[in-house]
């Protein structure tokens, strides 16, 4: 007992709850909570009847029975995933070509009239070839297929399809030892990365809250997929007859997606069994009804919300970018230009993985944002002036073909690269914040980049060994 | 006041979405709910906002904010994270827990599934628990129509003891009576007699004692017995506030709070 004379101190408080708590006979948690849930029942009995046709729920029941089947629900998806994907590539093509087309041609007149006026040429090329070019390239490469595939993905929330993604993926997640929550925050990474890792805060376990939050990176976000789409389309799709260029171009898409859930349970599985051991626990997903999307809200949320937001952050870490390739490609160091000399350097390493030194080095400039790395790279190639007329896909798969020598190799390898390397700035400063902890940001940054490099060598040495690429 | 409870004209007349000014505002409301009720559709009506809505659960984590006025209140209203109860120990509850105890909003709106009812109950009677500020929505009563469900919310609001409204957030069905309860409670016009749910007498006991040595520690503390309760569970957090003194501090904040507040309403009626 406390004396009650003088007010007793916090401590002397908790010391008499924790000796209540010892008197008090069976779990009170158990208690408590009993009479919560008896009460809730007899509240809401007392206020629901049912009455009426219960049709519309046999529908959704229907639906569910089939698209959460142990047999059909896994290819359903798959089969939603390519169609999305095939729209998106599709109905980007033509829009693209017409962007880059309109956009080019600006540089091309803009930096014309600098000429005439006597503007002196590194003006020009700063201003024009630079940092006008990175961003017509991100304009142009990527505002298409987002404007396509953010309305059919937030549609696809809307309806009410990503809480049976999670439950048709659970069982795969429990057996790598994860939290099946993490099919939700995966499918949040396909968005952006860093939402995915803030995501992860429905998971209540830390351990397997940490667990997806190393691995959100292995699912290609939307900074990415214009490069996987970019790729897919004229390296897979160009080598198919053009009636089912873009059925391959998604398939090559879905593949590279398949490959990185595979990524995600593989290295879920992998840190469950060693620095991150664990049992999986339970949990209940609530499936929640079927709703009609709202077609206004989607394109609100997908075009304002998500490309632009996308695309004026691209736009924002372009032109810098552009800067910097620019600046490496024209200052020289004795005989030869920066870029050179750090390709040059970055060559060796590249080779080893079926790379090149210039697309390593790309990859590091793109490091604030990854949305740029196709772009960064086109410059880099594009600075030793070889060439400057670019106004489409097909002028892109010359200069990387033709020129700098590309093969299948290096385009499987690069969609590889592109999937599994570190995170950009944004989504490991978000790991740092949400684990208060630069020793998991850095694992969270190094695993994929250490996995990237281990899988496309081991594609490499094979692909060589086959007599396949160089 | 007259009109308001006409269901069917629109809620626009008094309704004024401040979208993110939040500043200068005279009563914090909070939007509490299980995951995936509608609390983000139902802050976006508000506040002219477009939060973004998802149709699965844990779409929020963090807490929104975002303003409105009506019937020239100036509300900040809160949209917590969705969760199945306070008692455990994940992020986004804790997110949600805290703001409702230590955020002290002048009213809770618990918004609910119309067509899952007796789940959400179990966090309506945990949110009277905390505080009897509290205002049920019954939300997606189109889709309870729909599964041929009838809800009878005269019913609830006696079991409960707090104002229930039945609304459709999506069409804005039913926030003409919402807003006017939440005048009501937030202002105090409107009295409410939570039901609370109690247990074996020899618990009772135990949180009676308790409560008495809570409220001698720190003076003023909002519900004791809530505390007394969590603190039997050995509730970490709890333990935590009131270890460091944040409880004891929460109570003059609030208090100054109440101070400012009438200086404002005095303010007001000399000019």
């Amino acid at each position: 007992m406390i004396d009650r004379a003088i007010p007793p101190t916090p401590d002397e408080v908790l010391a008499r709850a924790r000796e209540l708590r010892r008197q008090l006979s069976g779990s009170f948690r158990e208690e408590a909570v009993k009479s919560l849930y008896a009460e809730a029942e007899r509240v809401a009995q007392r206020a629901v009847s049912q009455d009426g046709d219960t049709r519309a729920l046999d529908f959704d029941q229907r639906v569910d029975h089939l698209v959460t089947s142990p047999w059909l629900g896994l290819p359903i998806m798959l089969a939603l995933l390519s169609v999305v994907f095939w729209l998106t590539i599709a109905g980007a093509n033509v829009p693209s070509a017409m962007l880059a087309q309109g956009l080019f041609w600006i540089e091309d007149q803009a930096s014309g009239l600098f000429d005439a006026a006597g503007v002196p040429w590194w003006v020009t090329g700063f201003l024009w070839h630079g940092v006008y070019r990175g961003l017509a390239w991100v304009v142009s490469v990527m505002l298409p297929p987002m404007a396509i595939f953010f309305p059919l993905f937030t549609m696809f929330e809307d309806l009410g399809y990503l809480p049976r993604v999670a439950f048709n993926l659970d069982f795969l997640f429990r057996r790598a030892g994860a939290h099946g929550k993490q099919a939700l925050t995966m499918a949040m990474g396909f968005g952006c990365n860093a939402a995915g890792v803030i995501a992860t805060r429905i998971i209540d376990s830390p351990r397997e809250r940490l667990v997806a939050i190393l691995t959100n990176n292995f699912v290609p976000c939307n900074g990415r997929f214009p490069t996987l789409i970019m790729l897919g389309t004229i390296f897979v799709g160009a080598s198919f007859a053009p009636g089912f260029a873009s059925i391959a171009a998604a398939a090559a898409v879905v593949g590279v997606v398949v490959l990185g859930i595979g990524f995600t349970l593989l290295m879920s599985w992998l840190l469950s069994r060693t620095i991150l051991r664990g049992e999986a626990s339970t949990f209940t997903l609530e499936l929640p009804p079927y709703r009609r999307p709202n077609i206004g809200r989607i394109f609100y949320t997908s075009l304002i919300d998500r490309t632009l937001f996308v695309l004026w952050r691209a736009m924002w870490t372009a032109a810098p970018a552009g800067a910097v390739i620019w600046l490496l490609a024209n200052i020289h160091w004795g005989d030869h230009t920066l870029a050179a000399i750090s390709a040059g350097w970055l060559d060796p390493l590249g080779r080893a993985i079926g790379l090149d030194g210039v697309i390593l080095l790309a990859y590091v400039i793109a490091i604030p944002a990854n949305e740029i790395v196709v772009p960064t790279l086109v410059m880099a190639y594009l600075g030793a002036g070889m060439m400057t007329e670019m106004s489409g896909l097909g002028d892109l798969r010359r200069l990387l073909v033709e020129q700098q020598g590309w093969t299948m190799l290096t385009a499987v390898n690069l969609m590889l690269f592109s999937l599994l390397h570190n995170p950009c700035a944004t989504t490991i400063l978000t790991m740092y914040k949400e684990t208060l902890s630069a020793k998991w940001a850095t694992v969270g940054a190094l695993l994929p980049l250490g996995t990237a490099f281990l899988v496309c060598f081991l594609t490499a040495t094979l692909a060589r060994a086959f007599g396949l690429g160089v | 006041m007259s009109g308001h409870d006409c269901e069917a004209c629109p809620v626009a007349s008094e309704l004024a979405p401040m979208g993110m000014q939040v500043g200068g505002v005279d009563r914090v409301i909070a939007l509490a709910g299980n995951p995936n009720t509608g609390k983000s559709t139902l802050f976006n009506a508000l506040t002219g906002l477009r939060q973004h809505t998802g149709n699965w659960p844990g779409k929020t984590v963090t807490r929104a904010e975002g303003g409105f006025a009506y019937d020239k209140v100036r509300y900040k209203i809160v949209d917590l994270p969705g969760t199945y109860s306070l008692l455990s120990a994940s992020q986004d509850e804790e997110v949600a827990r805290d703001f409702i105890l230590f955020g002290q909003p002048h009213a809770v709106i618990v918004v609910t599934d119309a067509s899952a009812l007796e789940r959400n109950l179990n966090l309506v009677l945990q949110v009277l628990e905390i505080t009897d500020r509290v205002v049920v929505a019954v939300n997606l009563m189109d889709e309870a129509r729909r599964k041929g469900l009838d809800v009878d919310t005269r019913s609830l609001a006696r079991d409960l003891g707090v104002p229930v409204i039945p609304i459709v957030a999506r069409t804005g069905e039913g926030l003409h009576a919402l807003l006017t309860a939440v005048d009501g409670v937030s202002s105090g016009a409107v009295q409410t007699a939570p039901l609370r749910v109690t247990g074996t007498p020899e618990f009772e006991h135990a949180v009676r004692e308790l409560m008495t040595h809570i409220e001698a520690a720190a003076p003023g503390v909002p519900n004791s017995r809530w505390l007394a309760i969590r603190l039997l569970d050995g509730d970490a957090r709890v333990e935590e506030a009131l270890r460091t003194g944040e409880l004891t501090r929460l109570v003059s904040r609030q208090q100054q709070q109440d101070v400012r507040f009438s200086k404002q309403i005095a303010l007001q009626g000399a000019q």
